[in-house]
C-alpha cells in the first residue's frame, strides 16, 4: 500500500483584506503520484499550496509525511516539501547559480564543501552543469526554471510542488521539462492551466473552483467534464 | 547598462582579477586617502595617480578608454561644486575637488570591474560589514535587472498606446511616469514577498550562509604591499619634489 504524503482535511483560508481564498479543501497525495491542480484563476489554488510548508496558515488540518503543519515542525516540512515557485526570478536571488543551488543545502547546516557538491550534482541532473558559475540573471526562461528545480532537486524533498511550471517555456522547453519530471522519483503537484502538460506528466487531477475542489478524476476526465481545454468554437462545430 | 558592462568586466582571469578581494579594497582605501588628503600639486598627483590606475586597467586587460568614460559620470555631480567653488572666487580648490573625485571614482571603478560581485561582497563581510547592509546591496544589485526589465517594457507599452506622449504637455508626461513610478513600486513590493517566500521555502533563517571562504594568499599580501605603496609613493615625491 502506498505511503500517503500529504492529508489535508477542511482547510480554510482568508486574506488580510477579507479575500476568502479556500472554502474547506480536502485533499491527499500518495507516495510516486503526480497531481495536476487545475482550476479558474483566483480559485486557490496557489493560496492552496503554499499551506503546504508553511508559508500560508489556515484553519483546518494539513499533514506532510505524518507531520501536521505547525510552527514546530516547520524546518523539517520545509525540507520534505520541494516548492518551485512560477516566477523562476523570484527563487534565483544568489549571485550564482551554484550558491543558489547550494542555498537550501547551506541553511540546513550542511558543509559548505559537501553542499557544494550536491548542488553541482544536481545541476547535472537538470543538464545545466557548465552554468554553476553564471549570475542567474544571464540564464534565459528555460535555463532559470532548471535552476529552480535544481534549488529544490539538491534537497532531496519527498515532494516536488511546481506552481505553473511551463510559464514562459517554449514548446522544446515545455518537452525538456516533462522529461526531466518523468524521470524524478518524487510524488509532484503541479499547478497549471497547461492542459497538454498536466495529460503528459499527472496521473490524477484536481480542479478547483471557489475555493473548494469540485472534482478529482484522472486529468482526461476532468478536462472533458469542465470543459477545460482551448478549442475554437468554429473547429468544434467541424 | 554601466552595470552590464562591469558585470562582462569583473569576470575576467588577469592576476588582477584574481587577487583577493580584501587586498584589492584596502589597496583603494589607501589611495582614497592618498589623493582625499592632498593639498599641494593636486593636479599632478591627480595625473600620476590616474596614469597608475590606467596602468593597473591595461594590466587587468580593460579597455582603458572606456574605464576612462564610465568613471566620467561623477563628473555632473561633482562639476557643479566645482563650478560654485570657481564663481566664489577659489578656482584652484573647484578643480582640486573635480580631480579628486574623478580619480576616486576611477579607482572605485577599477575595485568593481576587476572583482566579481559576490567576492567583493564577501571581502567586504570579512573585512566587517554587517552582513545585513551586503544582503541589501546583493538583492539591490540582483533585482536592478528585474526592475528595469520591467521599467523597458512598462515604457514600451506606454509608447505603444500613446506614441505622441513625449510630444505632449509636461503635465501629462509628469502624471504618466508618476504613475509608472507607482506601479514600478507596486511589483517591487510583490517581488520582495515572493522572494523571501522562496527563501522561506528553502528553509532561511535570516542568515546567509557562505559557499566558499575566502582565502588571503602570499601573493595577496605582496599585490596590497606594492599597491598601497605605489600612490603613498607618488605623494612622497609629488609633494618633495614637484
Amino acid at each position: 500500500m502506498m505511503r500517503r504524503l500529504v492529508e489535508v482535511r477542511g482547510l480554510k483560508y482568508r486574506y488580510e483584506d477579507g479575500t476568502r481564498a479556500l472554502n474547506g479543501v480536502d485533499f491527499h497525495l500518495e507516495e510516486g503520484e503526480s497531481v495536476a491542480l487545475l482550476g479558474p484563476n483566483g480559485s486557490g489554488k496557489t493560496t492552496f499550496i503554499l499551506h503546504l510548508n508553511g508559508l500560508l496558515t489556515g484553519e483546518g488540518s494539513v499533514e506532510v509525511c505524518g507531520l501536521p503543519v505547525n510552527a514546530r515542525n516547520t524546518a523539517a516540512i520545509r525540507g520534505k516539501v520541494g516548492m518551485v515557485f512560477q516566477e523562476s526570478d523570484a527563487q534565483l536571488f544568489m549571485p550564482t547559480v551554484l550558491e543558489d543551488v547550494a542555498f537550501g543545502l547551506l541553511n540546513r547546516g550542511m558543509d559548505p564543501g559537501e553542499a557544494g557538491d550536491r548542488a553541482r550534482a544536481a545541476l547535472e541532473t537538470v543538464g545545466i552543469g557548465g552554468l554553476a558559475g553564471r549570475a542567474p540573471y544571464h540564464l534565459s526562461a528555460g535555463e532559470k526554471k532548471r535552476a529552480a528545480i535544481a534549488g529544490i532537486l539538491a534537497m532531496e524533498p519527498e515532494i516536488l510542488v511546481l506552481d505553473e511550471p511551463t510559464t514562459f517555456l517554449d514548446p522544446p522547453g515545455q518537452r525538456a521539462l516533462a522529461g526531466l519530471l518523468a524521470e524524478l522519483p518524487q510524488a509532484r503537484i503541479l499547478v497549471t492551466h497547461d492542459i497538454a502538460f498536466a495529460e503528459a506528466t499527472c496521473n490524477r487531477a484536481a480542479f478547483f473552483q471557489s475555493g473548494i475542489i469540485a472534482a478529482e478524476g484522472p486529468v482526461a476526465d476532468l478536462v472533458r467534464r469542465f470543459d477545460w481545454k482551448f478549442e475554437l468554437e468554429r473547429s468544434k462545430s467541424k | 547598462m554601466h552595470h552590464v558592462v562591469l558585470e562582462r568586466w569583473s569576470r575576467g582571469s588577469s592576476p588582477l582579477h584574481q587577487r583577493d578581494a580584501r587586498a584589492k579594497i584596502l589597496a583603494l582605501l589607501v589611495l582614497l586617502v592618498v589623493i582625499a588628503t592632498a593639498q599641494r600639486q593636486v593636479p599632478l598627483l591627480a595625473l600620476l595617480l590616474s596614469a597608475l590606475l590606467i596602468a593597473a586597467a591595461k594590466w587587468a586587460r580593460l579597455p582603458a578608454w572606456g574605464a576612462l568614460a564610465r568613471a566620467a559620470v561623477i563628473l555632473p555631480f561633482t562639476m557643479v561644486f566645482g563650478v560654485i567653488c570657481w564663481l566664489a572666487g577659489d578656482p584652484a580648490r573647484g578643480l582640486s575637488l573635480v580631480l579628486k573625485s574623478y580619480v576616486s571614482a576611477l579607482a572605485v571603478l577599477l575595485l568593481v570591474a576587476t572583482t566579481p560581485l559576490p567576492n567583493l561582497l564577501r571581502g567586504l563581510e570579512a573585512m566587517g560589514i554587517p552582513p545585513f547592509l551586503l544582503m541589501v546591496a546583493q538583492f539591490l544589485y540582483r533585482y536592478l535587472f528585474v526592475i528595469s526589465e520591467e521599467a523597458q517594457h512598462m515604457r514600451k507599452a506606454a509608447a505603444a498606446r500613446a506614441p505622441a506622449l513625449r510630444f505632449t504637455g509636461g503635465s501629462v508626461r509628469f502624471r504618466a511616469a508618476a504613475g509608472a513610478l507607482a506601479v514600478l513600486f507596486a511589483r517591487s513590493y510583490g517581488h520582495a514577498v515572493e522572494i523571501h517566500r522562496a527563501m522561506l521555502a528553502r528553509g532561511f533563517r535570516g542568515v546567509f550562509r557562505p559557499l566558499e571562504t575566502p582565502r588571503f594568499a602570499v601573493r595577496d599580501a605582496a599585490f596590497l604591499a606594492c599597491a598601497a605603496a605605489a600612490p603613498l609613493m607618488l605623494r612622497l615625491c609629488v609633494e618633495r619634489f614637484a
